[in-house]
């Protein structure tokens, strides 16, 4: 049975669409509010902003998070800044700007209202954070500094030193401990979702694990909000925390949320090169790097050899001798062009033989010109602790040579389908930030994630959430002794029993190393239909071999980080195939996803308007079984979509 | 009002640093005083006669008996709860992180060892001086010399003159060196007049005021042994209103 | 590059623990700490035994949730970086690294290395916000910072909450992590507005949770992997002592 997909688009001019929304959706009286239960899962920009938010409106909210404290969401780590049209540049920007940047820069695979509503309430975004006590950059007169950022011609970049992301974090993370202060709020630190319990086709709660005792505990609700984040763990290597995953969202998929275009994942240009087979972290140099550094390898095969062999060092490298290839190929963006554009250009140097380390998979990002320009403290006072950062992992002092960048997998832009309410298709179960799927199309543009996780979380799910729960003010308290989670309890009972009947001989990292191969090499930055066939057949193989080879030690009523790892590489196991079969089934290429047969002459992804203009849904069939897809069509009524041009 | 000073940590934290302020206060003063032995016996013994059993003199010494009483008690507070904060299982390995001083990790040892050497000067000085006028006594005895309470230059040599007794007051003086290295720049800190512009100046000025201390006290015991017999023979005939 | 490694293992808060000795062999001086720590315990699995139990999530040095006191010193031997941020190099080849959970009362043990630090969340709570509801603000550029206390408030705001300073403090102080957050909303027109409620309700709440009185050591400074300065304590006690004072 295929979706019925109603994405509930409001009518009306594009500017309107979301204020008209609001006048129309219910809302629910404070007396009502009060009798009303919200799960959120995830305690990042998303979950944090929407939990307080829903609190401060009297709703009773219960939050669940794996870490020990919802501080430590894997938001925090978002470096480089948060984008608003504020206009405070002066150079022309404007909602509008910042929508058609947005859909440009997702390569007209996102929903036009939505992400006009993202940049609508961006503005307000920045006005919240800032009476939190964000402690934003600033100017000398007092007020709130910008800068530039991948895929804008403008400076709408609003950020707190390195740290943004951390600092956004602790403003939401701090209303939200405003409210669990209040009694509004209920916290569960060190819990995780094992299982989305669904009645009626409502969903109506959640089975979560206490990761310090054990115990398998129910939670109901009249409605659950999934803030959990992407799946880019899928890859074993990523900039992604090594607790994020993508279980929470794939539990919902199992139990009928539709699964929207899993295959558009985000490979970010600048992060630091892998260095050999011990490691199991890649670390991200902040985007804003790209602002002043320069990206280039050696325009002669000589040099690229001195330099990996340690005969020459690459501040010695000639100006002349150099290939600065974005600014040689997108001289309009240069440096700046978008993170997918970026990746493909090193992968295109790094595939033609001029990757500048050991193992060829490397470009140099330097600064020397910038240092020439502004002078080593301008660039300290800007960058010092991501320098300081790269020197501490890498041994080498970028002030004097410049850093050794490659791409890494780093957000998924797939995720839960959700209508214009953020409604999955499981009536009562929401999906916002990165869980969701909605507004970065297949590429997401720096800055943008921040800005999507509070927008979401302060601005959007508060209201639309009411449009459901007016339907629920007569709804007694979910019982949680129903026959559903009675059902759901078994169901992950017998998952944990299994894992530990196996007694196999691979530990978890073992098996999930081989899948980020598989996901890597097949599922990567460049996919073919060979490559991806390829792929499918060796994720059941292994997935095959992780049933019958898993060793498991611990046991489930105790601290386990193994079985905690072990239940989310069963699920990445799945959603590493969903990923290759949604990847062979767009054939085309967007932002993100790059099909190698679907390129223009000089290399460019080469969409293909007329055939896949649309979001592929996926459908859990059983395990085992080949999912279903449906398609929800993307009409573009305000915006000509145009091949993507960073060049002139 | 009056409850954060003892149930707050940083009430009771006050509390140490204008107790602590109040004693370097009394100390700059005594030492100020002894310096006038090295050039005037007898002016001495006239501040001495002037701090004897008079009111204002016998009610200073009870302010400054409770501010020593509180900086100790609070001390004992403050290092029981810290005790129990730091919890019962404790670190295999520990060493001294960069930047940190011996002596602020070590204050109550070092508080202790002073308070133990204020001990033997009080039977050494006090229960000589004010104590036996308190007690209406004219004299008294210390070994072969009969000691008038206000003689306190004579008292000074003799003490002295003994070897030991000058060791033992310049450990005395070493420990409370190191006290108040830390203690004097953290007294501000405690009551919130610091800032990383200002730190290497307190700390300077809490180096400055504990080795002026030192020294002040030290050069007069010293200067006492080396002179033992002259300032003996000079103070042992002087009687009180000459 | 060959380690010996004495790591603390602890059941649960309420089992006694103890130290076992491991050994790890071949690893690259460009591996960092945790991926040490992995590779010991994708080896300990192979063996049969339980892994070590270890507190670590973004490996980027801004989550805070790191928190191995290595060799006498919380994070590590290396200045002002988290554990996840040390790398072998660091390290003596054939040397002995001694690694313990974090030691405070007010973080019990609840695995291995692995401590419950609820407690930095429970001061928090108690007055480590400002009170804005959701949509009610002025414009972000309504009320001009100067550069300068903005900067000293981000200097605040860049604690992590890894609980290294309480963990360190001879005294089981929490003093830095409280005056951070304090300090931080003190530098800011925004912040001040309930500056002296925050700052009495947020030391009652430490003081309550059991954390022992900061004697001005330094120590926290010296180990915080964000070399945030006992300034701000200053400023604690100065944010603190004028409003008991005004009551």
């Amino acid at each position: 049975m295929a979706y019925k997909l109603e994405a509930k688009i409001p009518a009306g001019e594009l500017s309107q669409k979301w204020s008209n929304h609001k006048a129309a959706i219910k809302v629910v009286s404070p007396a009502n509010k009060r009798k009303l239960d919200i799960i959120v899962v995830g305690t990042g920009l998303g979950g944090a902003s929407a939990a307080a938010s829903l609190g401060e409106l009297g709703y009773n909210v219960k939050i669940f998070c794996i870490s020990d404290s919802p501080r430590r969401a894997h938001s925090i780590a978002a470096q480089g800044g948060i984008n608003a049209a504020k206009n405070y540049q002066n150079d022309n920007d404007s909602v509008y700007r910042l929508f058609y940047d947005t859909i440009k820069g997702g390569d007209y695979r996102a929903r036009e209202a939505n992400v006009y509503r993202l940049a609508e309430v961006s503005n307000l975004i920045i006005d919240q954070c800032v009476a939190q006590g964000v402690p934003f950059a600033r100017e000398y007169g007092g007020l709130l500094a910008n800068r530039s950022f991948g895929g804008a011609q403008v400076s709408r970049t609003f950020y707190a030193r390195g740290q943004t992301g951390q600092q956004l974090l602790l403003g939401a993370y701090s209303v939200l401990n405003k409210e669990i202060a209040a009694g509004s709020v209920k916290s569960y630190p060190r819990h995780e979702m094992l299982d989305i319990v669904v009645e009626n086709g409502e969903a109506c709660g959640i089975i979560a694990r206490n990761l310090v005792t054990g115990e398998l505990e129910r939670h109901g609700a009249h409605a659950v909000v999934i803030a959990t984040g992407g799946y880019g763990n899928v890859f074993f290597l990523s900039t992604n925390a090594m607790a994020s995953n993508g279980s929470a969202a794939f539990q919902c998929y199992r139990k009928g949320a539709g699964f929207a275009n899993p295959c558009f994942t985000q490979i970010h240009p600048t992060c630091i090169p892998v260095h050999g087979t011990q490691q199991s972290k890649l670390t991200l140099m902040s985007e804003s790097l790209r602002n002043d550094g320069r990206i280039w390898v050696p325009k002669k095969m000589e040099d690229v050899k001195a330099i990996r062999s340690g005969a020459k060092k690459p501040s010695e490298i000639a100006e002349e001798d150099r290939d600065y290839y974005l600014e040689r190929r997108y001289p309009a963006f240069g440096n700046l062009v978008p993170r997918d554009v970026a990746s493909r250009a090193a992968k295109e140097r790094c595939d033609a033989g001029f990757g500048v380390n050991e193992t060829g998979l490397a470009v140099f990002l330097d600064f020397k010109t910038a240092i020439e320009r502004l002078g080593k403290d301008t660039i300290k006072q800007r960058y010092g602790n991501l320098f300081d950062m790269y020197e501490e992992i890498t041994d080498v002092n970028p002030y004097e040579q410049p850093m050794q960048i490659f791409p890494a997998v780093h957000y998924t832009m797939g995720g839960i389908w959700v209508d214009y309410n953020l409604m999955t298709t499981i009536p009562g179960l929401y999906a916002i930030g990165e869980a969701n799927f909605s507004d970065h199309g297949a590429n997401r543009l720096g800055a943008s994630a921040l800005m999507q996780g509070l927008a979401d979380g302060y601005f959007v799910l508060p209201y639309t959430i009411g449009d459901y729960l007016a339907k629920k003010i007569q709804a007694p308290k979910v019982k949680t002794d129903t026959a559903a989670f009675d059902e759901a309890e078994k169901g992950v009972r017998a998952r944990i029993e299994r894992l530990f009947a196996i007694k196999g001989n691979q530990s978890v990292d073992d098996i999930h190393k081989r899948l980020g191969l598989v996901m890597w090499d097949n599922v990567g930055m460049a996919r073919t239909k060979e490559s991806l066939e390829k792929a499918i057949v060796e994720i059941q193989a292994l997935r095959k071999e992780f049933y019958k080879d898993l060793k498991l030690v611990g046991t489930a009523d105790s601290f386990n980080v193994e079985l905690e790892k072990a239940l989310r590489l069963e699920d990445y196991l799945e959603l590493g195939e969903l990923m290759a079969r949604d990847a062979l089934n767009r054939e085309e290429s967007c932002g993100g996803h790059f099909r190698s047969e679907h390129q223009t002459e000089d290399g460019e992804a080469l969409r293909h308007d007329d055939k896949f203009a649309y979001a592929a849904v996926w459908e859990y069939k059983g395990f085992d079984n080949a999912p279903e897809m449906t398609i929800e069509p993307l009409d573009y009524e305000f915006v000509h979509r145009a091949q993507r041009n960073y060049k002139d | 009002m009056g409850c954060f000073l003892t149930n707050s940590s940083v009430g009771k934290k006050l509390v140490m640093s204008i107790s602590g302020c109040f004693l370097v206060l009394f100390i700059l003063f005594h030492m100020s005083m002894n310096l006038t032995v090295l050039f005037s016996r007898e002016a001495y013994n006239m501040i001495c006669e002037f701090l004897g059993a008079n009111w204002y003199a016998l009610a200073g010494t009870a302010v400054l008996a409770a501010g020593v009483a509180v900086h100790f008690i609070y001390a004992f507070i403050l290092t029981i709860d810290n005790y129990r904060a730091r919890g019962k299982q404790r670190y295999a390995v520990t060493v001294q992180e960069k930047g940190v001083s011996w002596a602020s990790k070590n204050m109550l040892v070092l508080g202790l060892i002073v308070v133990l050497g204020l001990a033997i000067h009080l039977i050494h000085f006090w229960s000589k001086m004010q104590l036996v006028e308190v007690l209406g006594e004219h004299f008294a005895q210390v070994g072969e010399y009969t000691v008038s309470p206000a003689n306190g230059a004579l008292l000074m040599a003799i003490t002295f003159s003994k070897w030991y007794n000058v060791v033992i007051y310049l450990v005395w003086f070493a420990a409370l060196w190191f006290h108040l290295t830390h203690g004097v720049w953290s007294m501000f800190q405690t009551v919130g007049f610091a800032n990383d512009t200002w730190y290497p100046r307190l700390k300077c000025v809490a180096n400055i005021v504990a080795t002026l201390i030192f020294l002040g006290f030290a050069v007069v015991a010293v200067a006492c042994y080396l002179n033992a017999d002259s300032y003996i023979s000079e103070m042992v005939t002087w009687t009180p209103g000459m | 590059m060959n380690f010996k490694l004495k790591i603390w293992r602890q059941r649960d808060a309420k089992s006694q623990g103890a130290f076992e000795t491991y050994e790890v062999k071949d690893i690259s001086a460009d591996t960092s700490f945790l991926e040490m720590m992995d590779i010991l315990n994708n080896n300990l699995i192979h063996e049969g035994k339980e892994p070590v139990a270890f507190d670590h999530d973004c490996r980027e040095g801004i989550c805070g949730m790191c928190s191995m006191h290595i060799n006498g010193h919380a994070h590590g031997p290396s200045q002002a970086v988290t554990t996840c941020q040390m790398y072998m190099r660091k390290f003596k080849d054939g040397s002995t690294i001694v690694i313990e959970p974090w030691r405070s009362a007010a973080f019990p043990v609840i695995r291995d290395l692995v401590v419950d630090r609820g407690a930095y969340d429970k001061i928090l709570q108690a007055g480590g916000f400002i009170s804005v509801r959701t949509n009610s603000v002025p414009d972000g550029n309504a009320i001009p910072i100067p550069k300068k206390d903005a900067d000293e408030s981000m200097d605040a705001a860049a604690c992590v909450g890894c609980g290294a300073c309480a963990a360190t403090c001879k005294n089981g102080s929490a003093m830095l992590f409280v005056a951070a957050r304090v300090s931080s909303l003190a530098k800011l027109p925004q912040g001040r507005v309930e500056g002296a409620r925050r700052a009495k309700a947020m030391v009652a709440k430490m003081d309550e949770l059991g954390f022992g009185n900061c004697t001005n050591t330094g120590a926290c400074q010296a180990q915080c992997p964000k070399s945030i300065s006992i300034a701000h304590i200053a400023r604690l006690n100065r944010e603190f002592l004028a409003a008991k004072l005004a009551d």
